[in-house]
């Protein structure tokens, strides 16, 4: 009857331990987004990425579409290399698709965002996107808006 | 001056004996760990006294420290109006740092220095030479499957003070303080990664049951074989798996967060 008792209690903390473990991966994590890993992977070159980092958010009309992949320096083009991985459902998207670089809200962290073009053709995997537009940097414009300021 | 010196040097010395049994001893505990399966219902029996009778501690703990979490994050968030973002907040201190920390700790006071001074006390009364006069080898029959039930209890309390606290973090944050429930788990969702957030806090979690756990039982074997070595075997397994468990938490954080 002792060891019965031991038995269910030691099983039911083992239970217990796991179901908070797949609570912590359903509900508190984004495990979700390792289920869809059919994606297809587009580079983008950038002048500047500003605080663009591995993992932020690809959008487009603002619904999340895939990730930034991988971030590295051309040494050739002198520009940075963006990889985007790009969910296979969302395969449809024309070939002079615009990639820039946004920010959430004032302070938030950095995202692109895709603008679809008019072309007929369609992005396929490691395709380059001809239309980019890089990260505002703050110091820049506020150095044009004191040369406008001193030229007036 | 030369005494001060040679002290020193014999304290020294002292420590490096003391790693050196400790590390002998791991080495024979985790030869023997075939019992643990063998014996299965000591083992249970172990898991039962080790992991179950924690579990009161773990889930109150953690919902009292999800809930002040709530508390504080919000004081702090709101300030720049981004009471929004608690849910991740709360999540990621949890899942990154303060569940596998503080469950260790606390892991280490309730749990470990049982085992201290149950096996201390083994030694004491000389039970630990009976069984070797029976031809009971006492690691076996002892020492593994008590390691074995801390090294697998403390992931999963682990688990479980994250995942209360997080519950604690939304009755403070969504019920009292009123921050919106659907925000509290995206922004949750949003911030907190699988790999890189639960599976590395769980990684500290193994790693720190293991360090618990090899210090409890060792220093048990190790006490002095009377009532006083015993309390101080007690208190020294909670003092150094606590000074441990905060060193390596911080050398395992500086490994897995480090590039970020």
């Amino acid at each position: 009857m002792k060891q019965r008792f031991l038995e269910v209690s030691v099983g039911l903390f083992v239970l217990l331990g796991i179901a908070a473990l797949f609570y912590l991966a359903i509900q508190v994590s984004n495990i979700a987004e390792y289920r869809d890993r059919d994606t297809y992977e587009v580079l983008a070159y950038f002048d500047n990425i500003g605080g663009l980092k591995v993992r932020a958010p690809i959008t487009v009309s603002g619904v999340r579409v895939g990730r930034v992949a991988d971030i590295a320096y051309d040494p050739e083009r002198f520009q940075a290399r963006v990889t985007l991985a790009i969910q296979s459902a969302h395969d449809h998207l024309p070939a002079d698709t615009q990639a820039s670089i946004f920010t959430a809200g004032l302070l938030g962290e950095q995202y692109i965002g895709l603008e679809p073009g008019g072309d007929f053709e369609m992005l396929q995997a490691g395709d380059e996107m001809l239309f980019t537009q890089s990260a505002l940097v703050l110091e820049n414009m506020i150095g044009r808006f004191l040369t406008n300021m001193s030229a007036d | 001056m030369m005494d001060f010196l040679a002290g020193l040097g014999r304290a020294g010395l002292g420590w490096f004996a003391v790693l050196g049994r400790a590390s002998m001893f791991l080495a024979r505990v985790l030869l023997s760990q075939d019992a643990v399966l063998r014996r299965f219902s000591l083992t249970v029996a172990e898991l039962y006294s080790v992991g179950v009778r924690s579990l009161l501690i773990i889930v109150v703990s953690g919902l009292f420290v999800g809930m002040v979490l709530g508390y504080q994050g919000y004081i702090t968030l709101v300030n720049f109006g981004a009471a929004e973002a608690l849910g991740g907040v709360v999540a990621l201190s949890l899942v990154r740092e303060l569940g596998p920390v503080v469950t260790a700790l606390l892991f280490a006071g309730r749990a470990g220095s049982a085992l201290t001074a149950e096996i201390g006390l083994m030694k004491a009364t000389e039970q630990l030479s009976a069984m070797e006069m029976m031809a009971v080898d006492p690691y076996r029959r002892v020492f593994a499957p008590r390691f074995f039930a801390g090294f697998v209890s403390m992931p999963l309390l682990a688990a479980l003070f994250s995942a209360v606290g997080v519950v604690g973090g939304y009755l403070v944050g969504v019920g009292l303080l009123g921050v919106d429930s659907g925000s509290y788990f995206s922004q949750m969702q949003a911030v907190t990664d699988w790999r890189e957030d639960v599976v590395s806090g769980v990684i500290k979690s193994v790693v720190f049951g293991f360090v618990v756990t090899w210090i409890a039982v060792f220093q048990g074997f190790d006490a002095e074989p009377t009532s006083e070595g015993i309390s101080r075997a007690t208190t020294q397994t909670v003092v150094v798996s606590a000074l441990a468990v905060l060193g390596l938490d911080f050398i395992l954080t500086g490994l897995m967060f480090g590039d970020l």
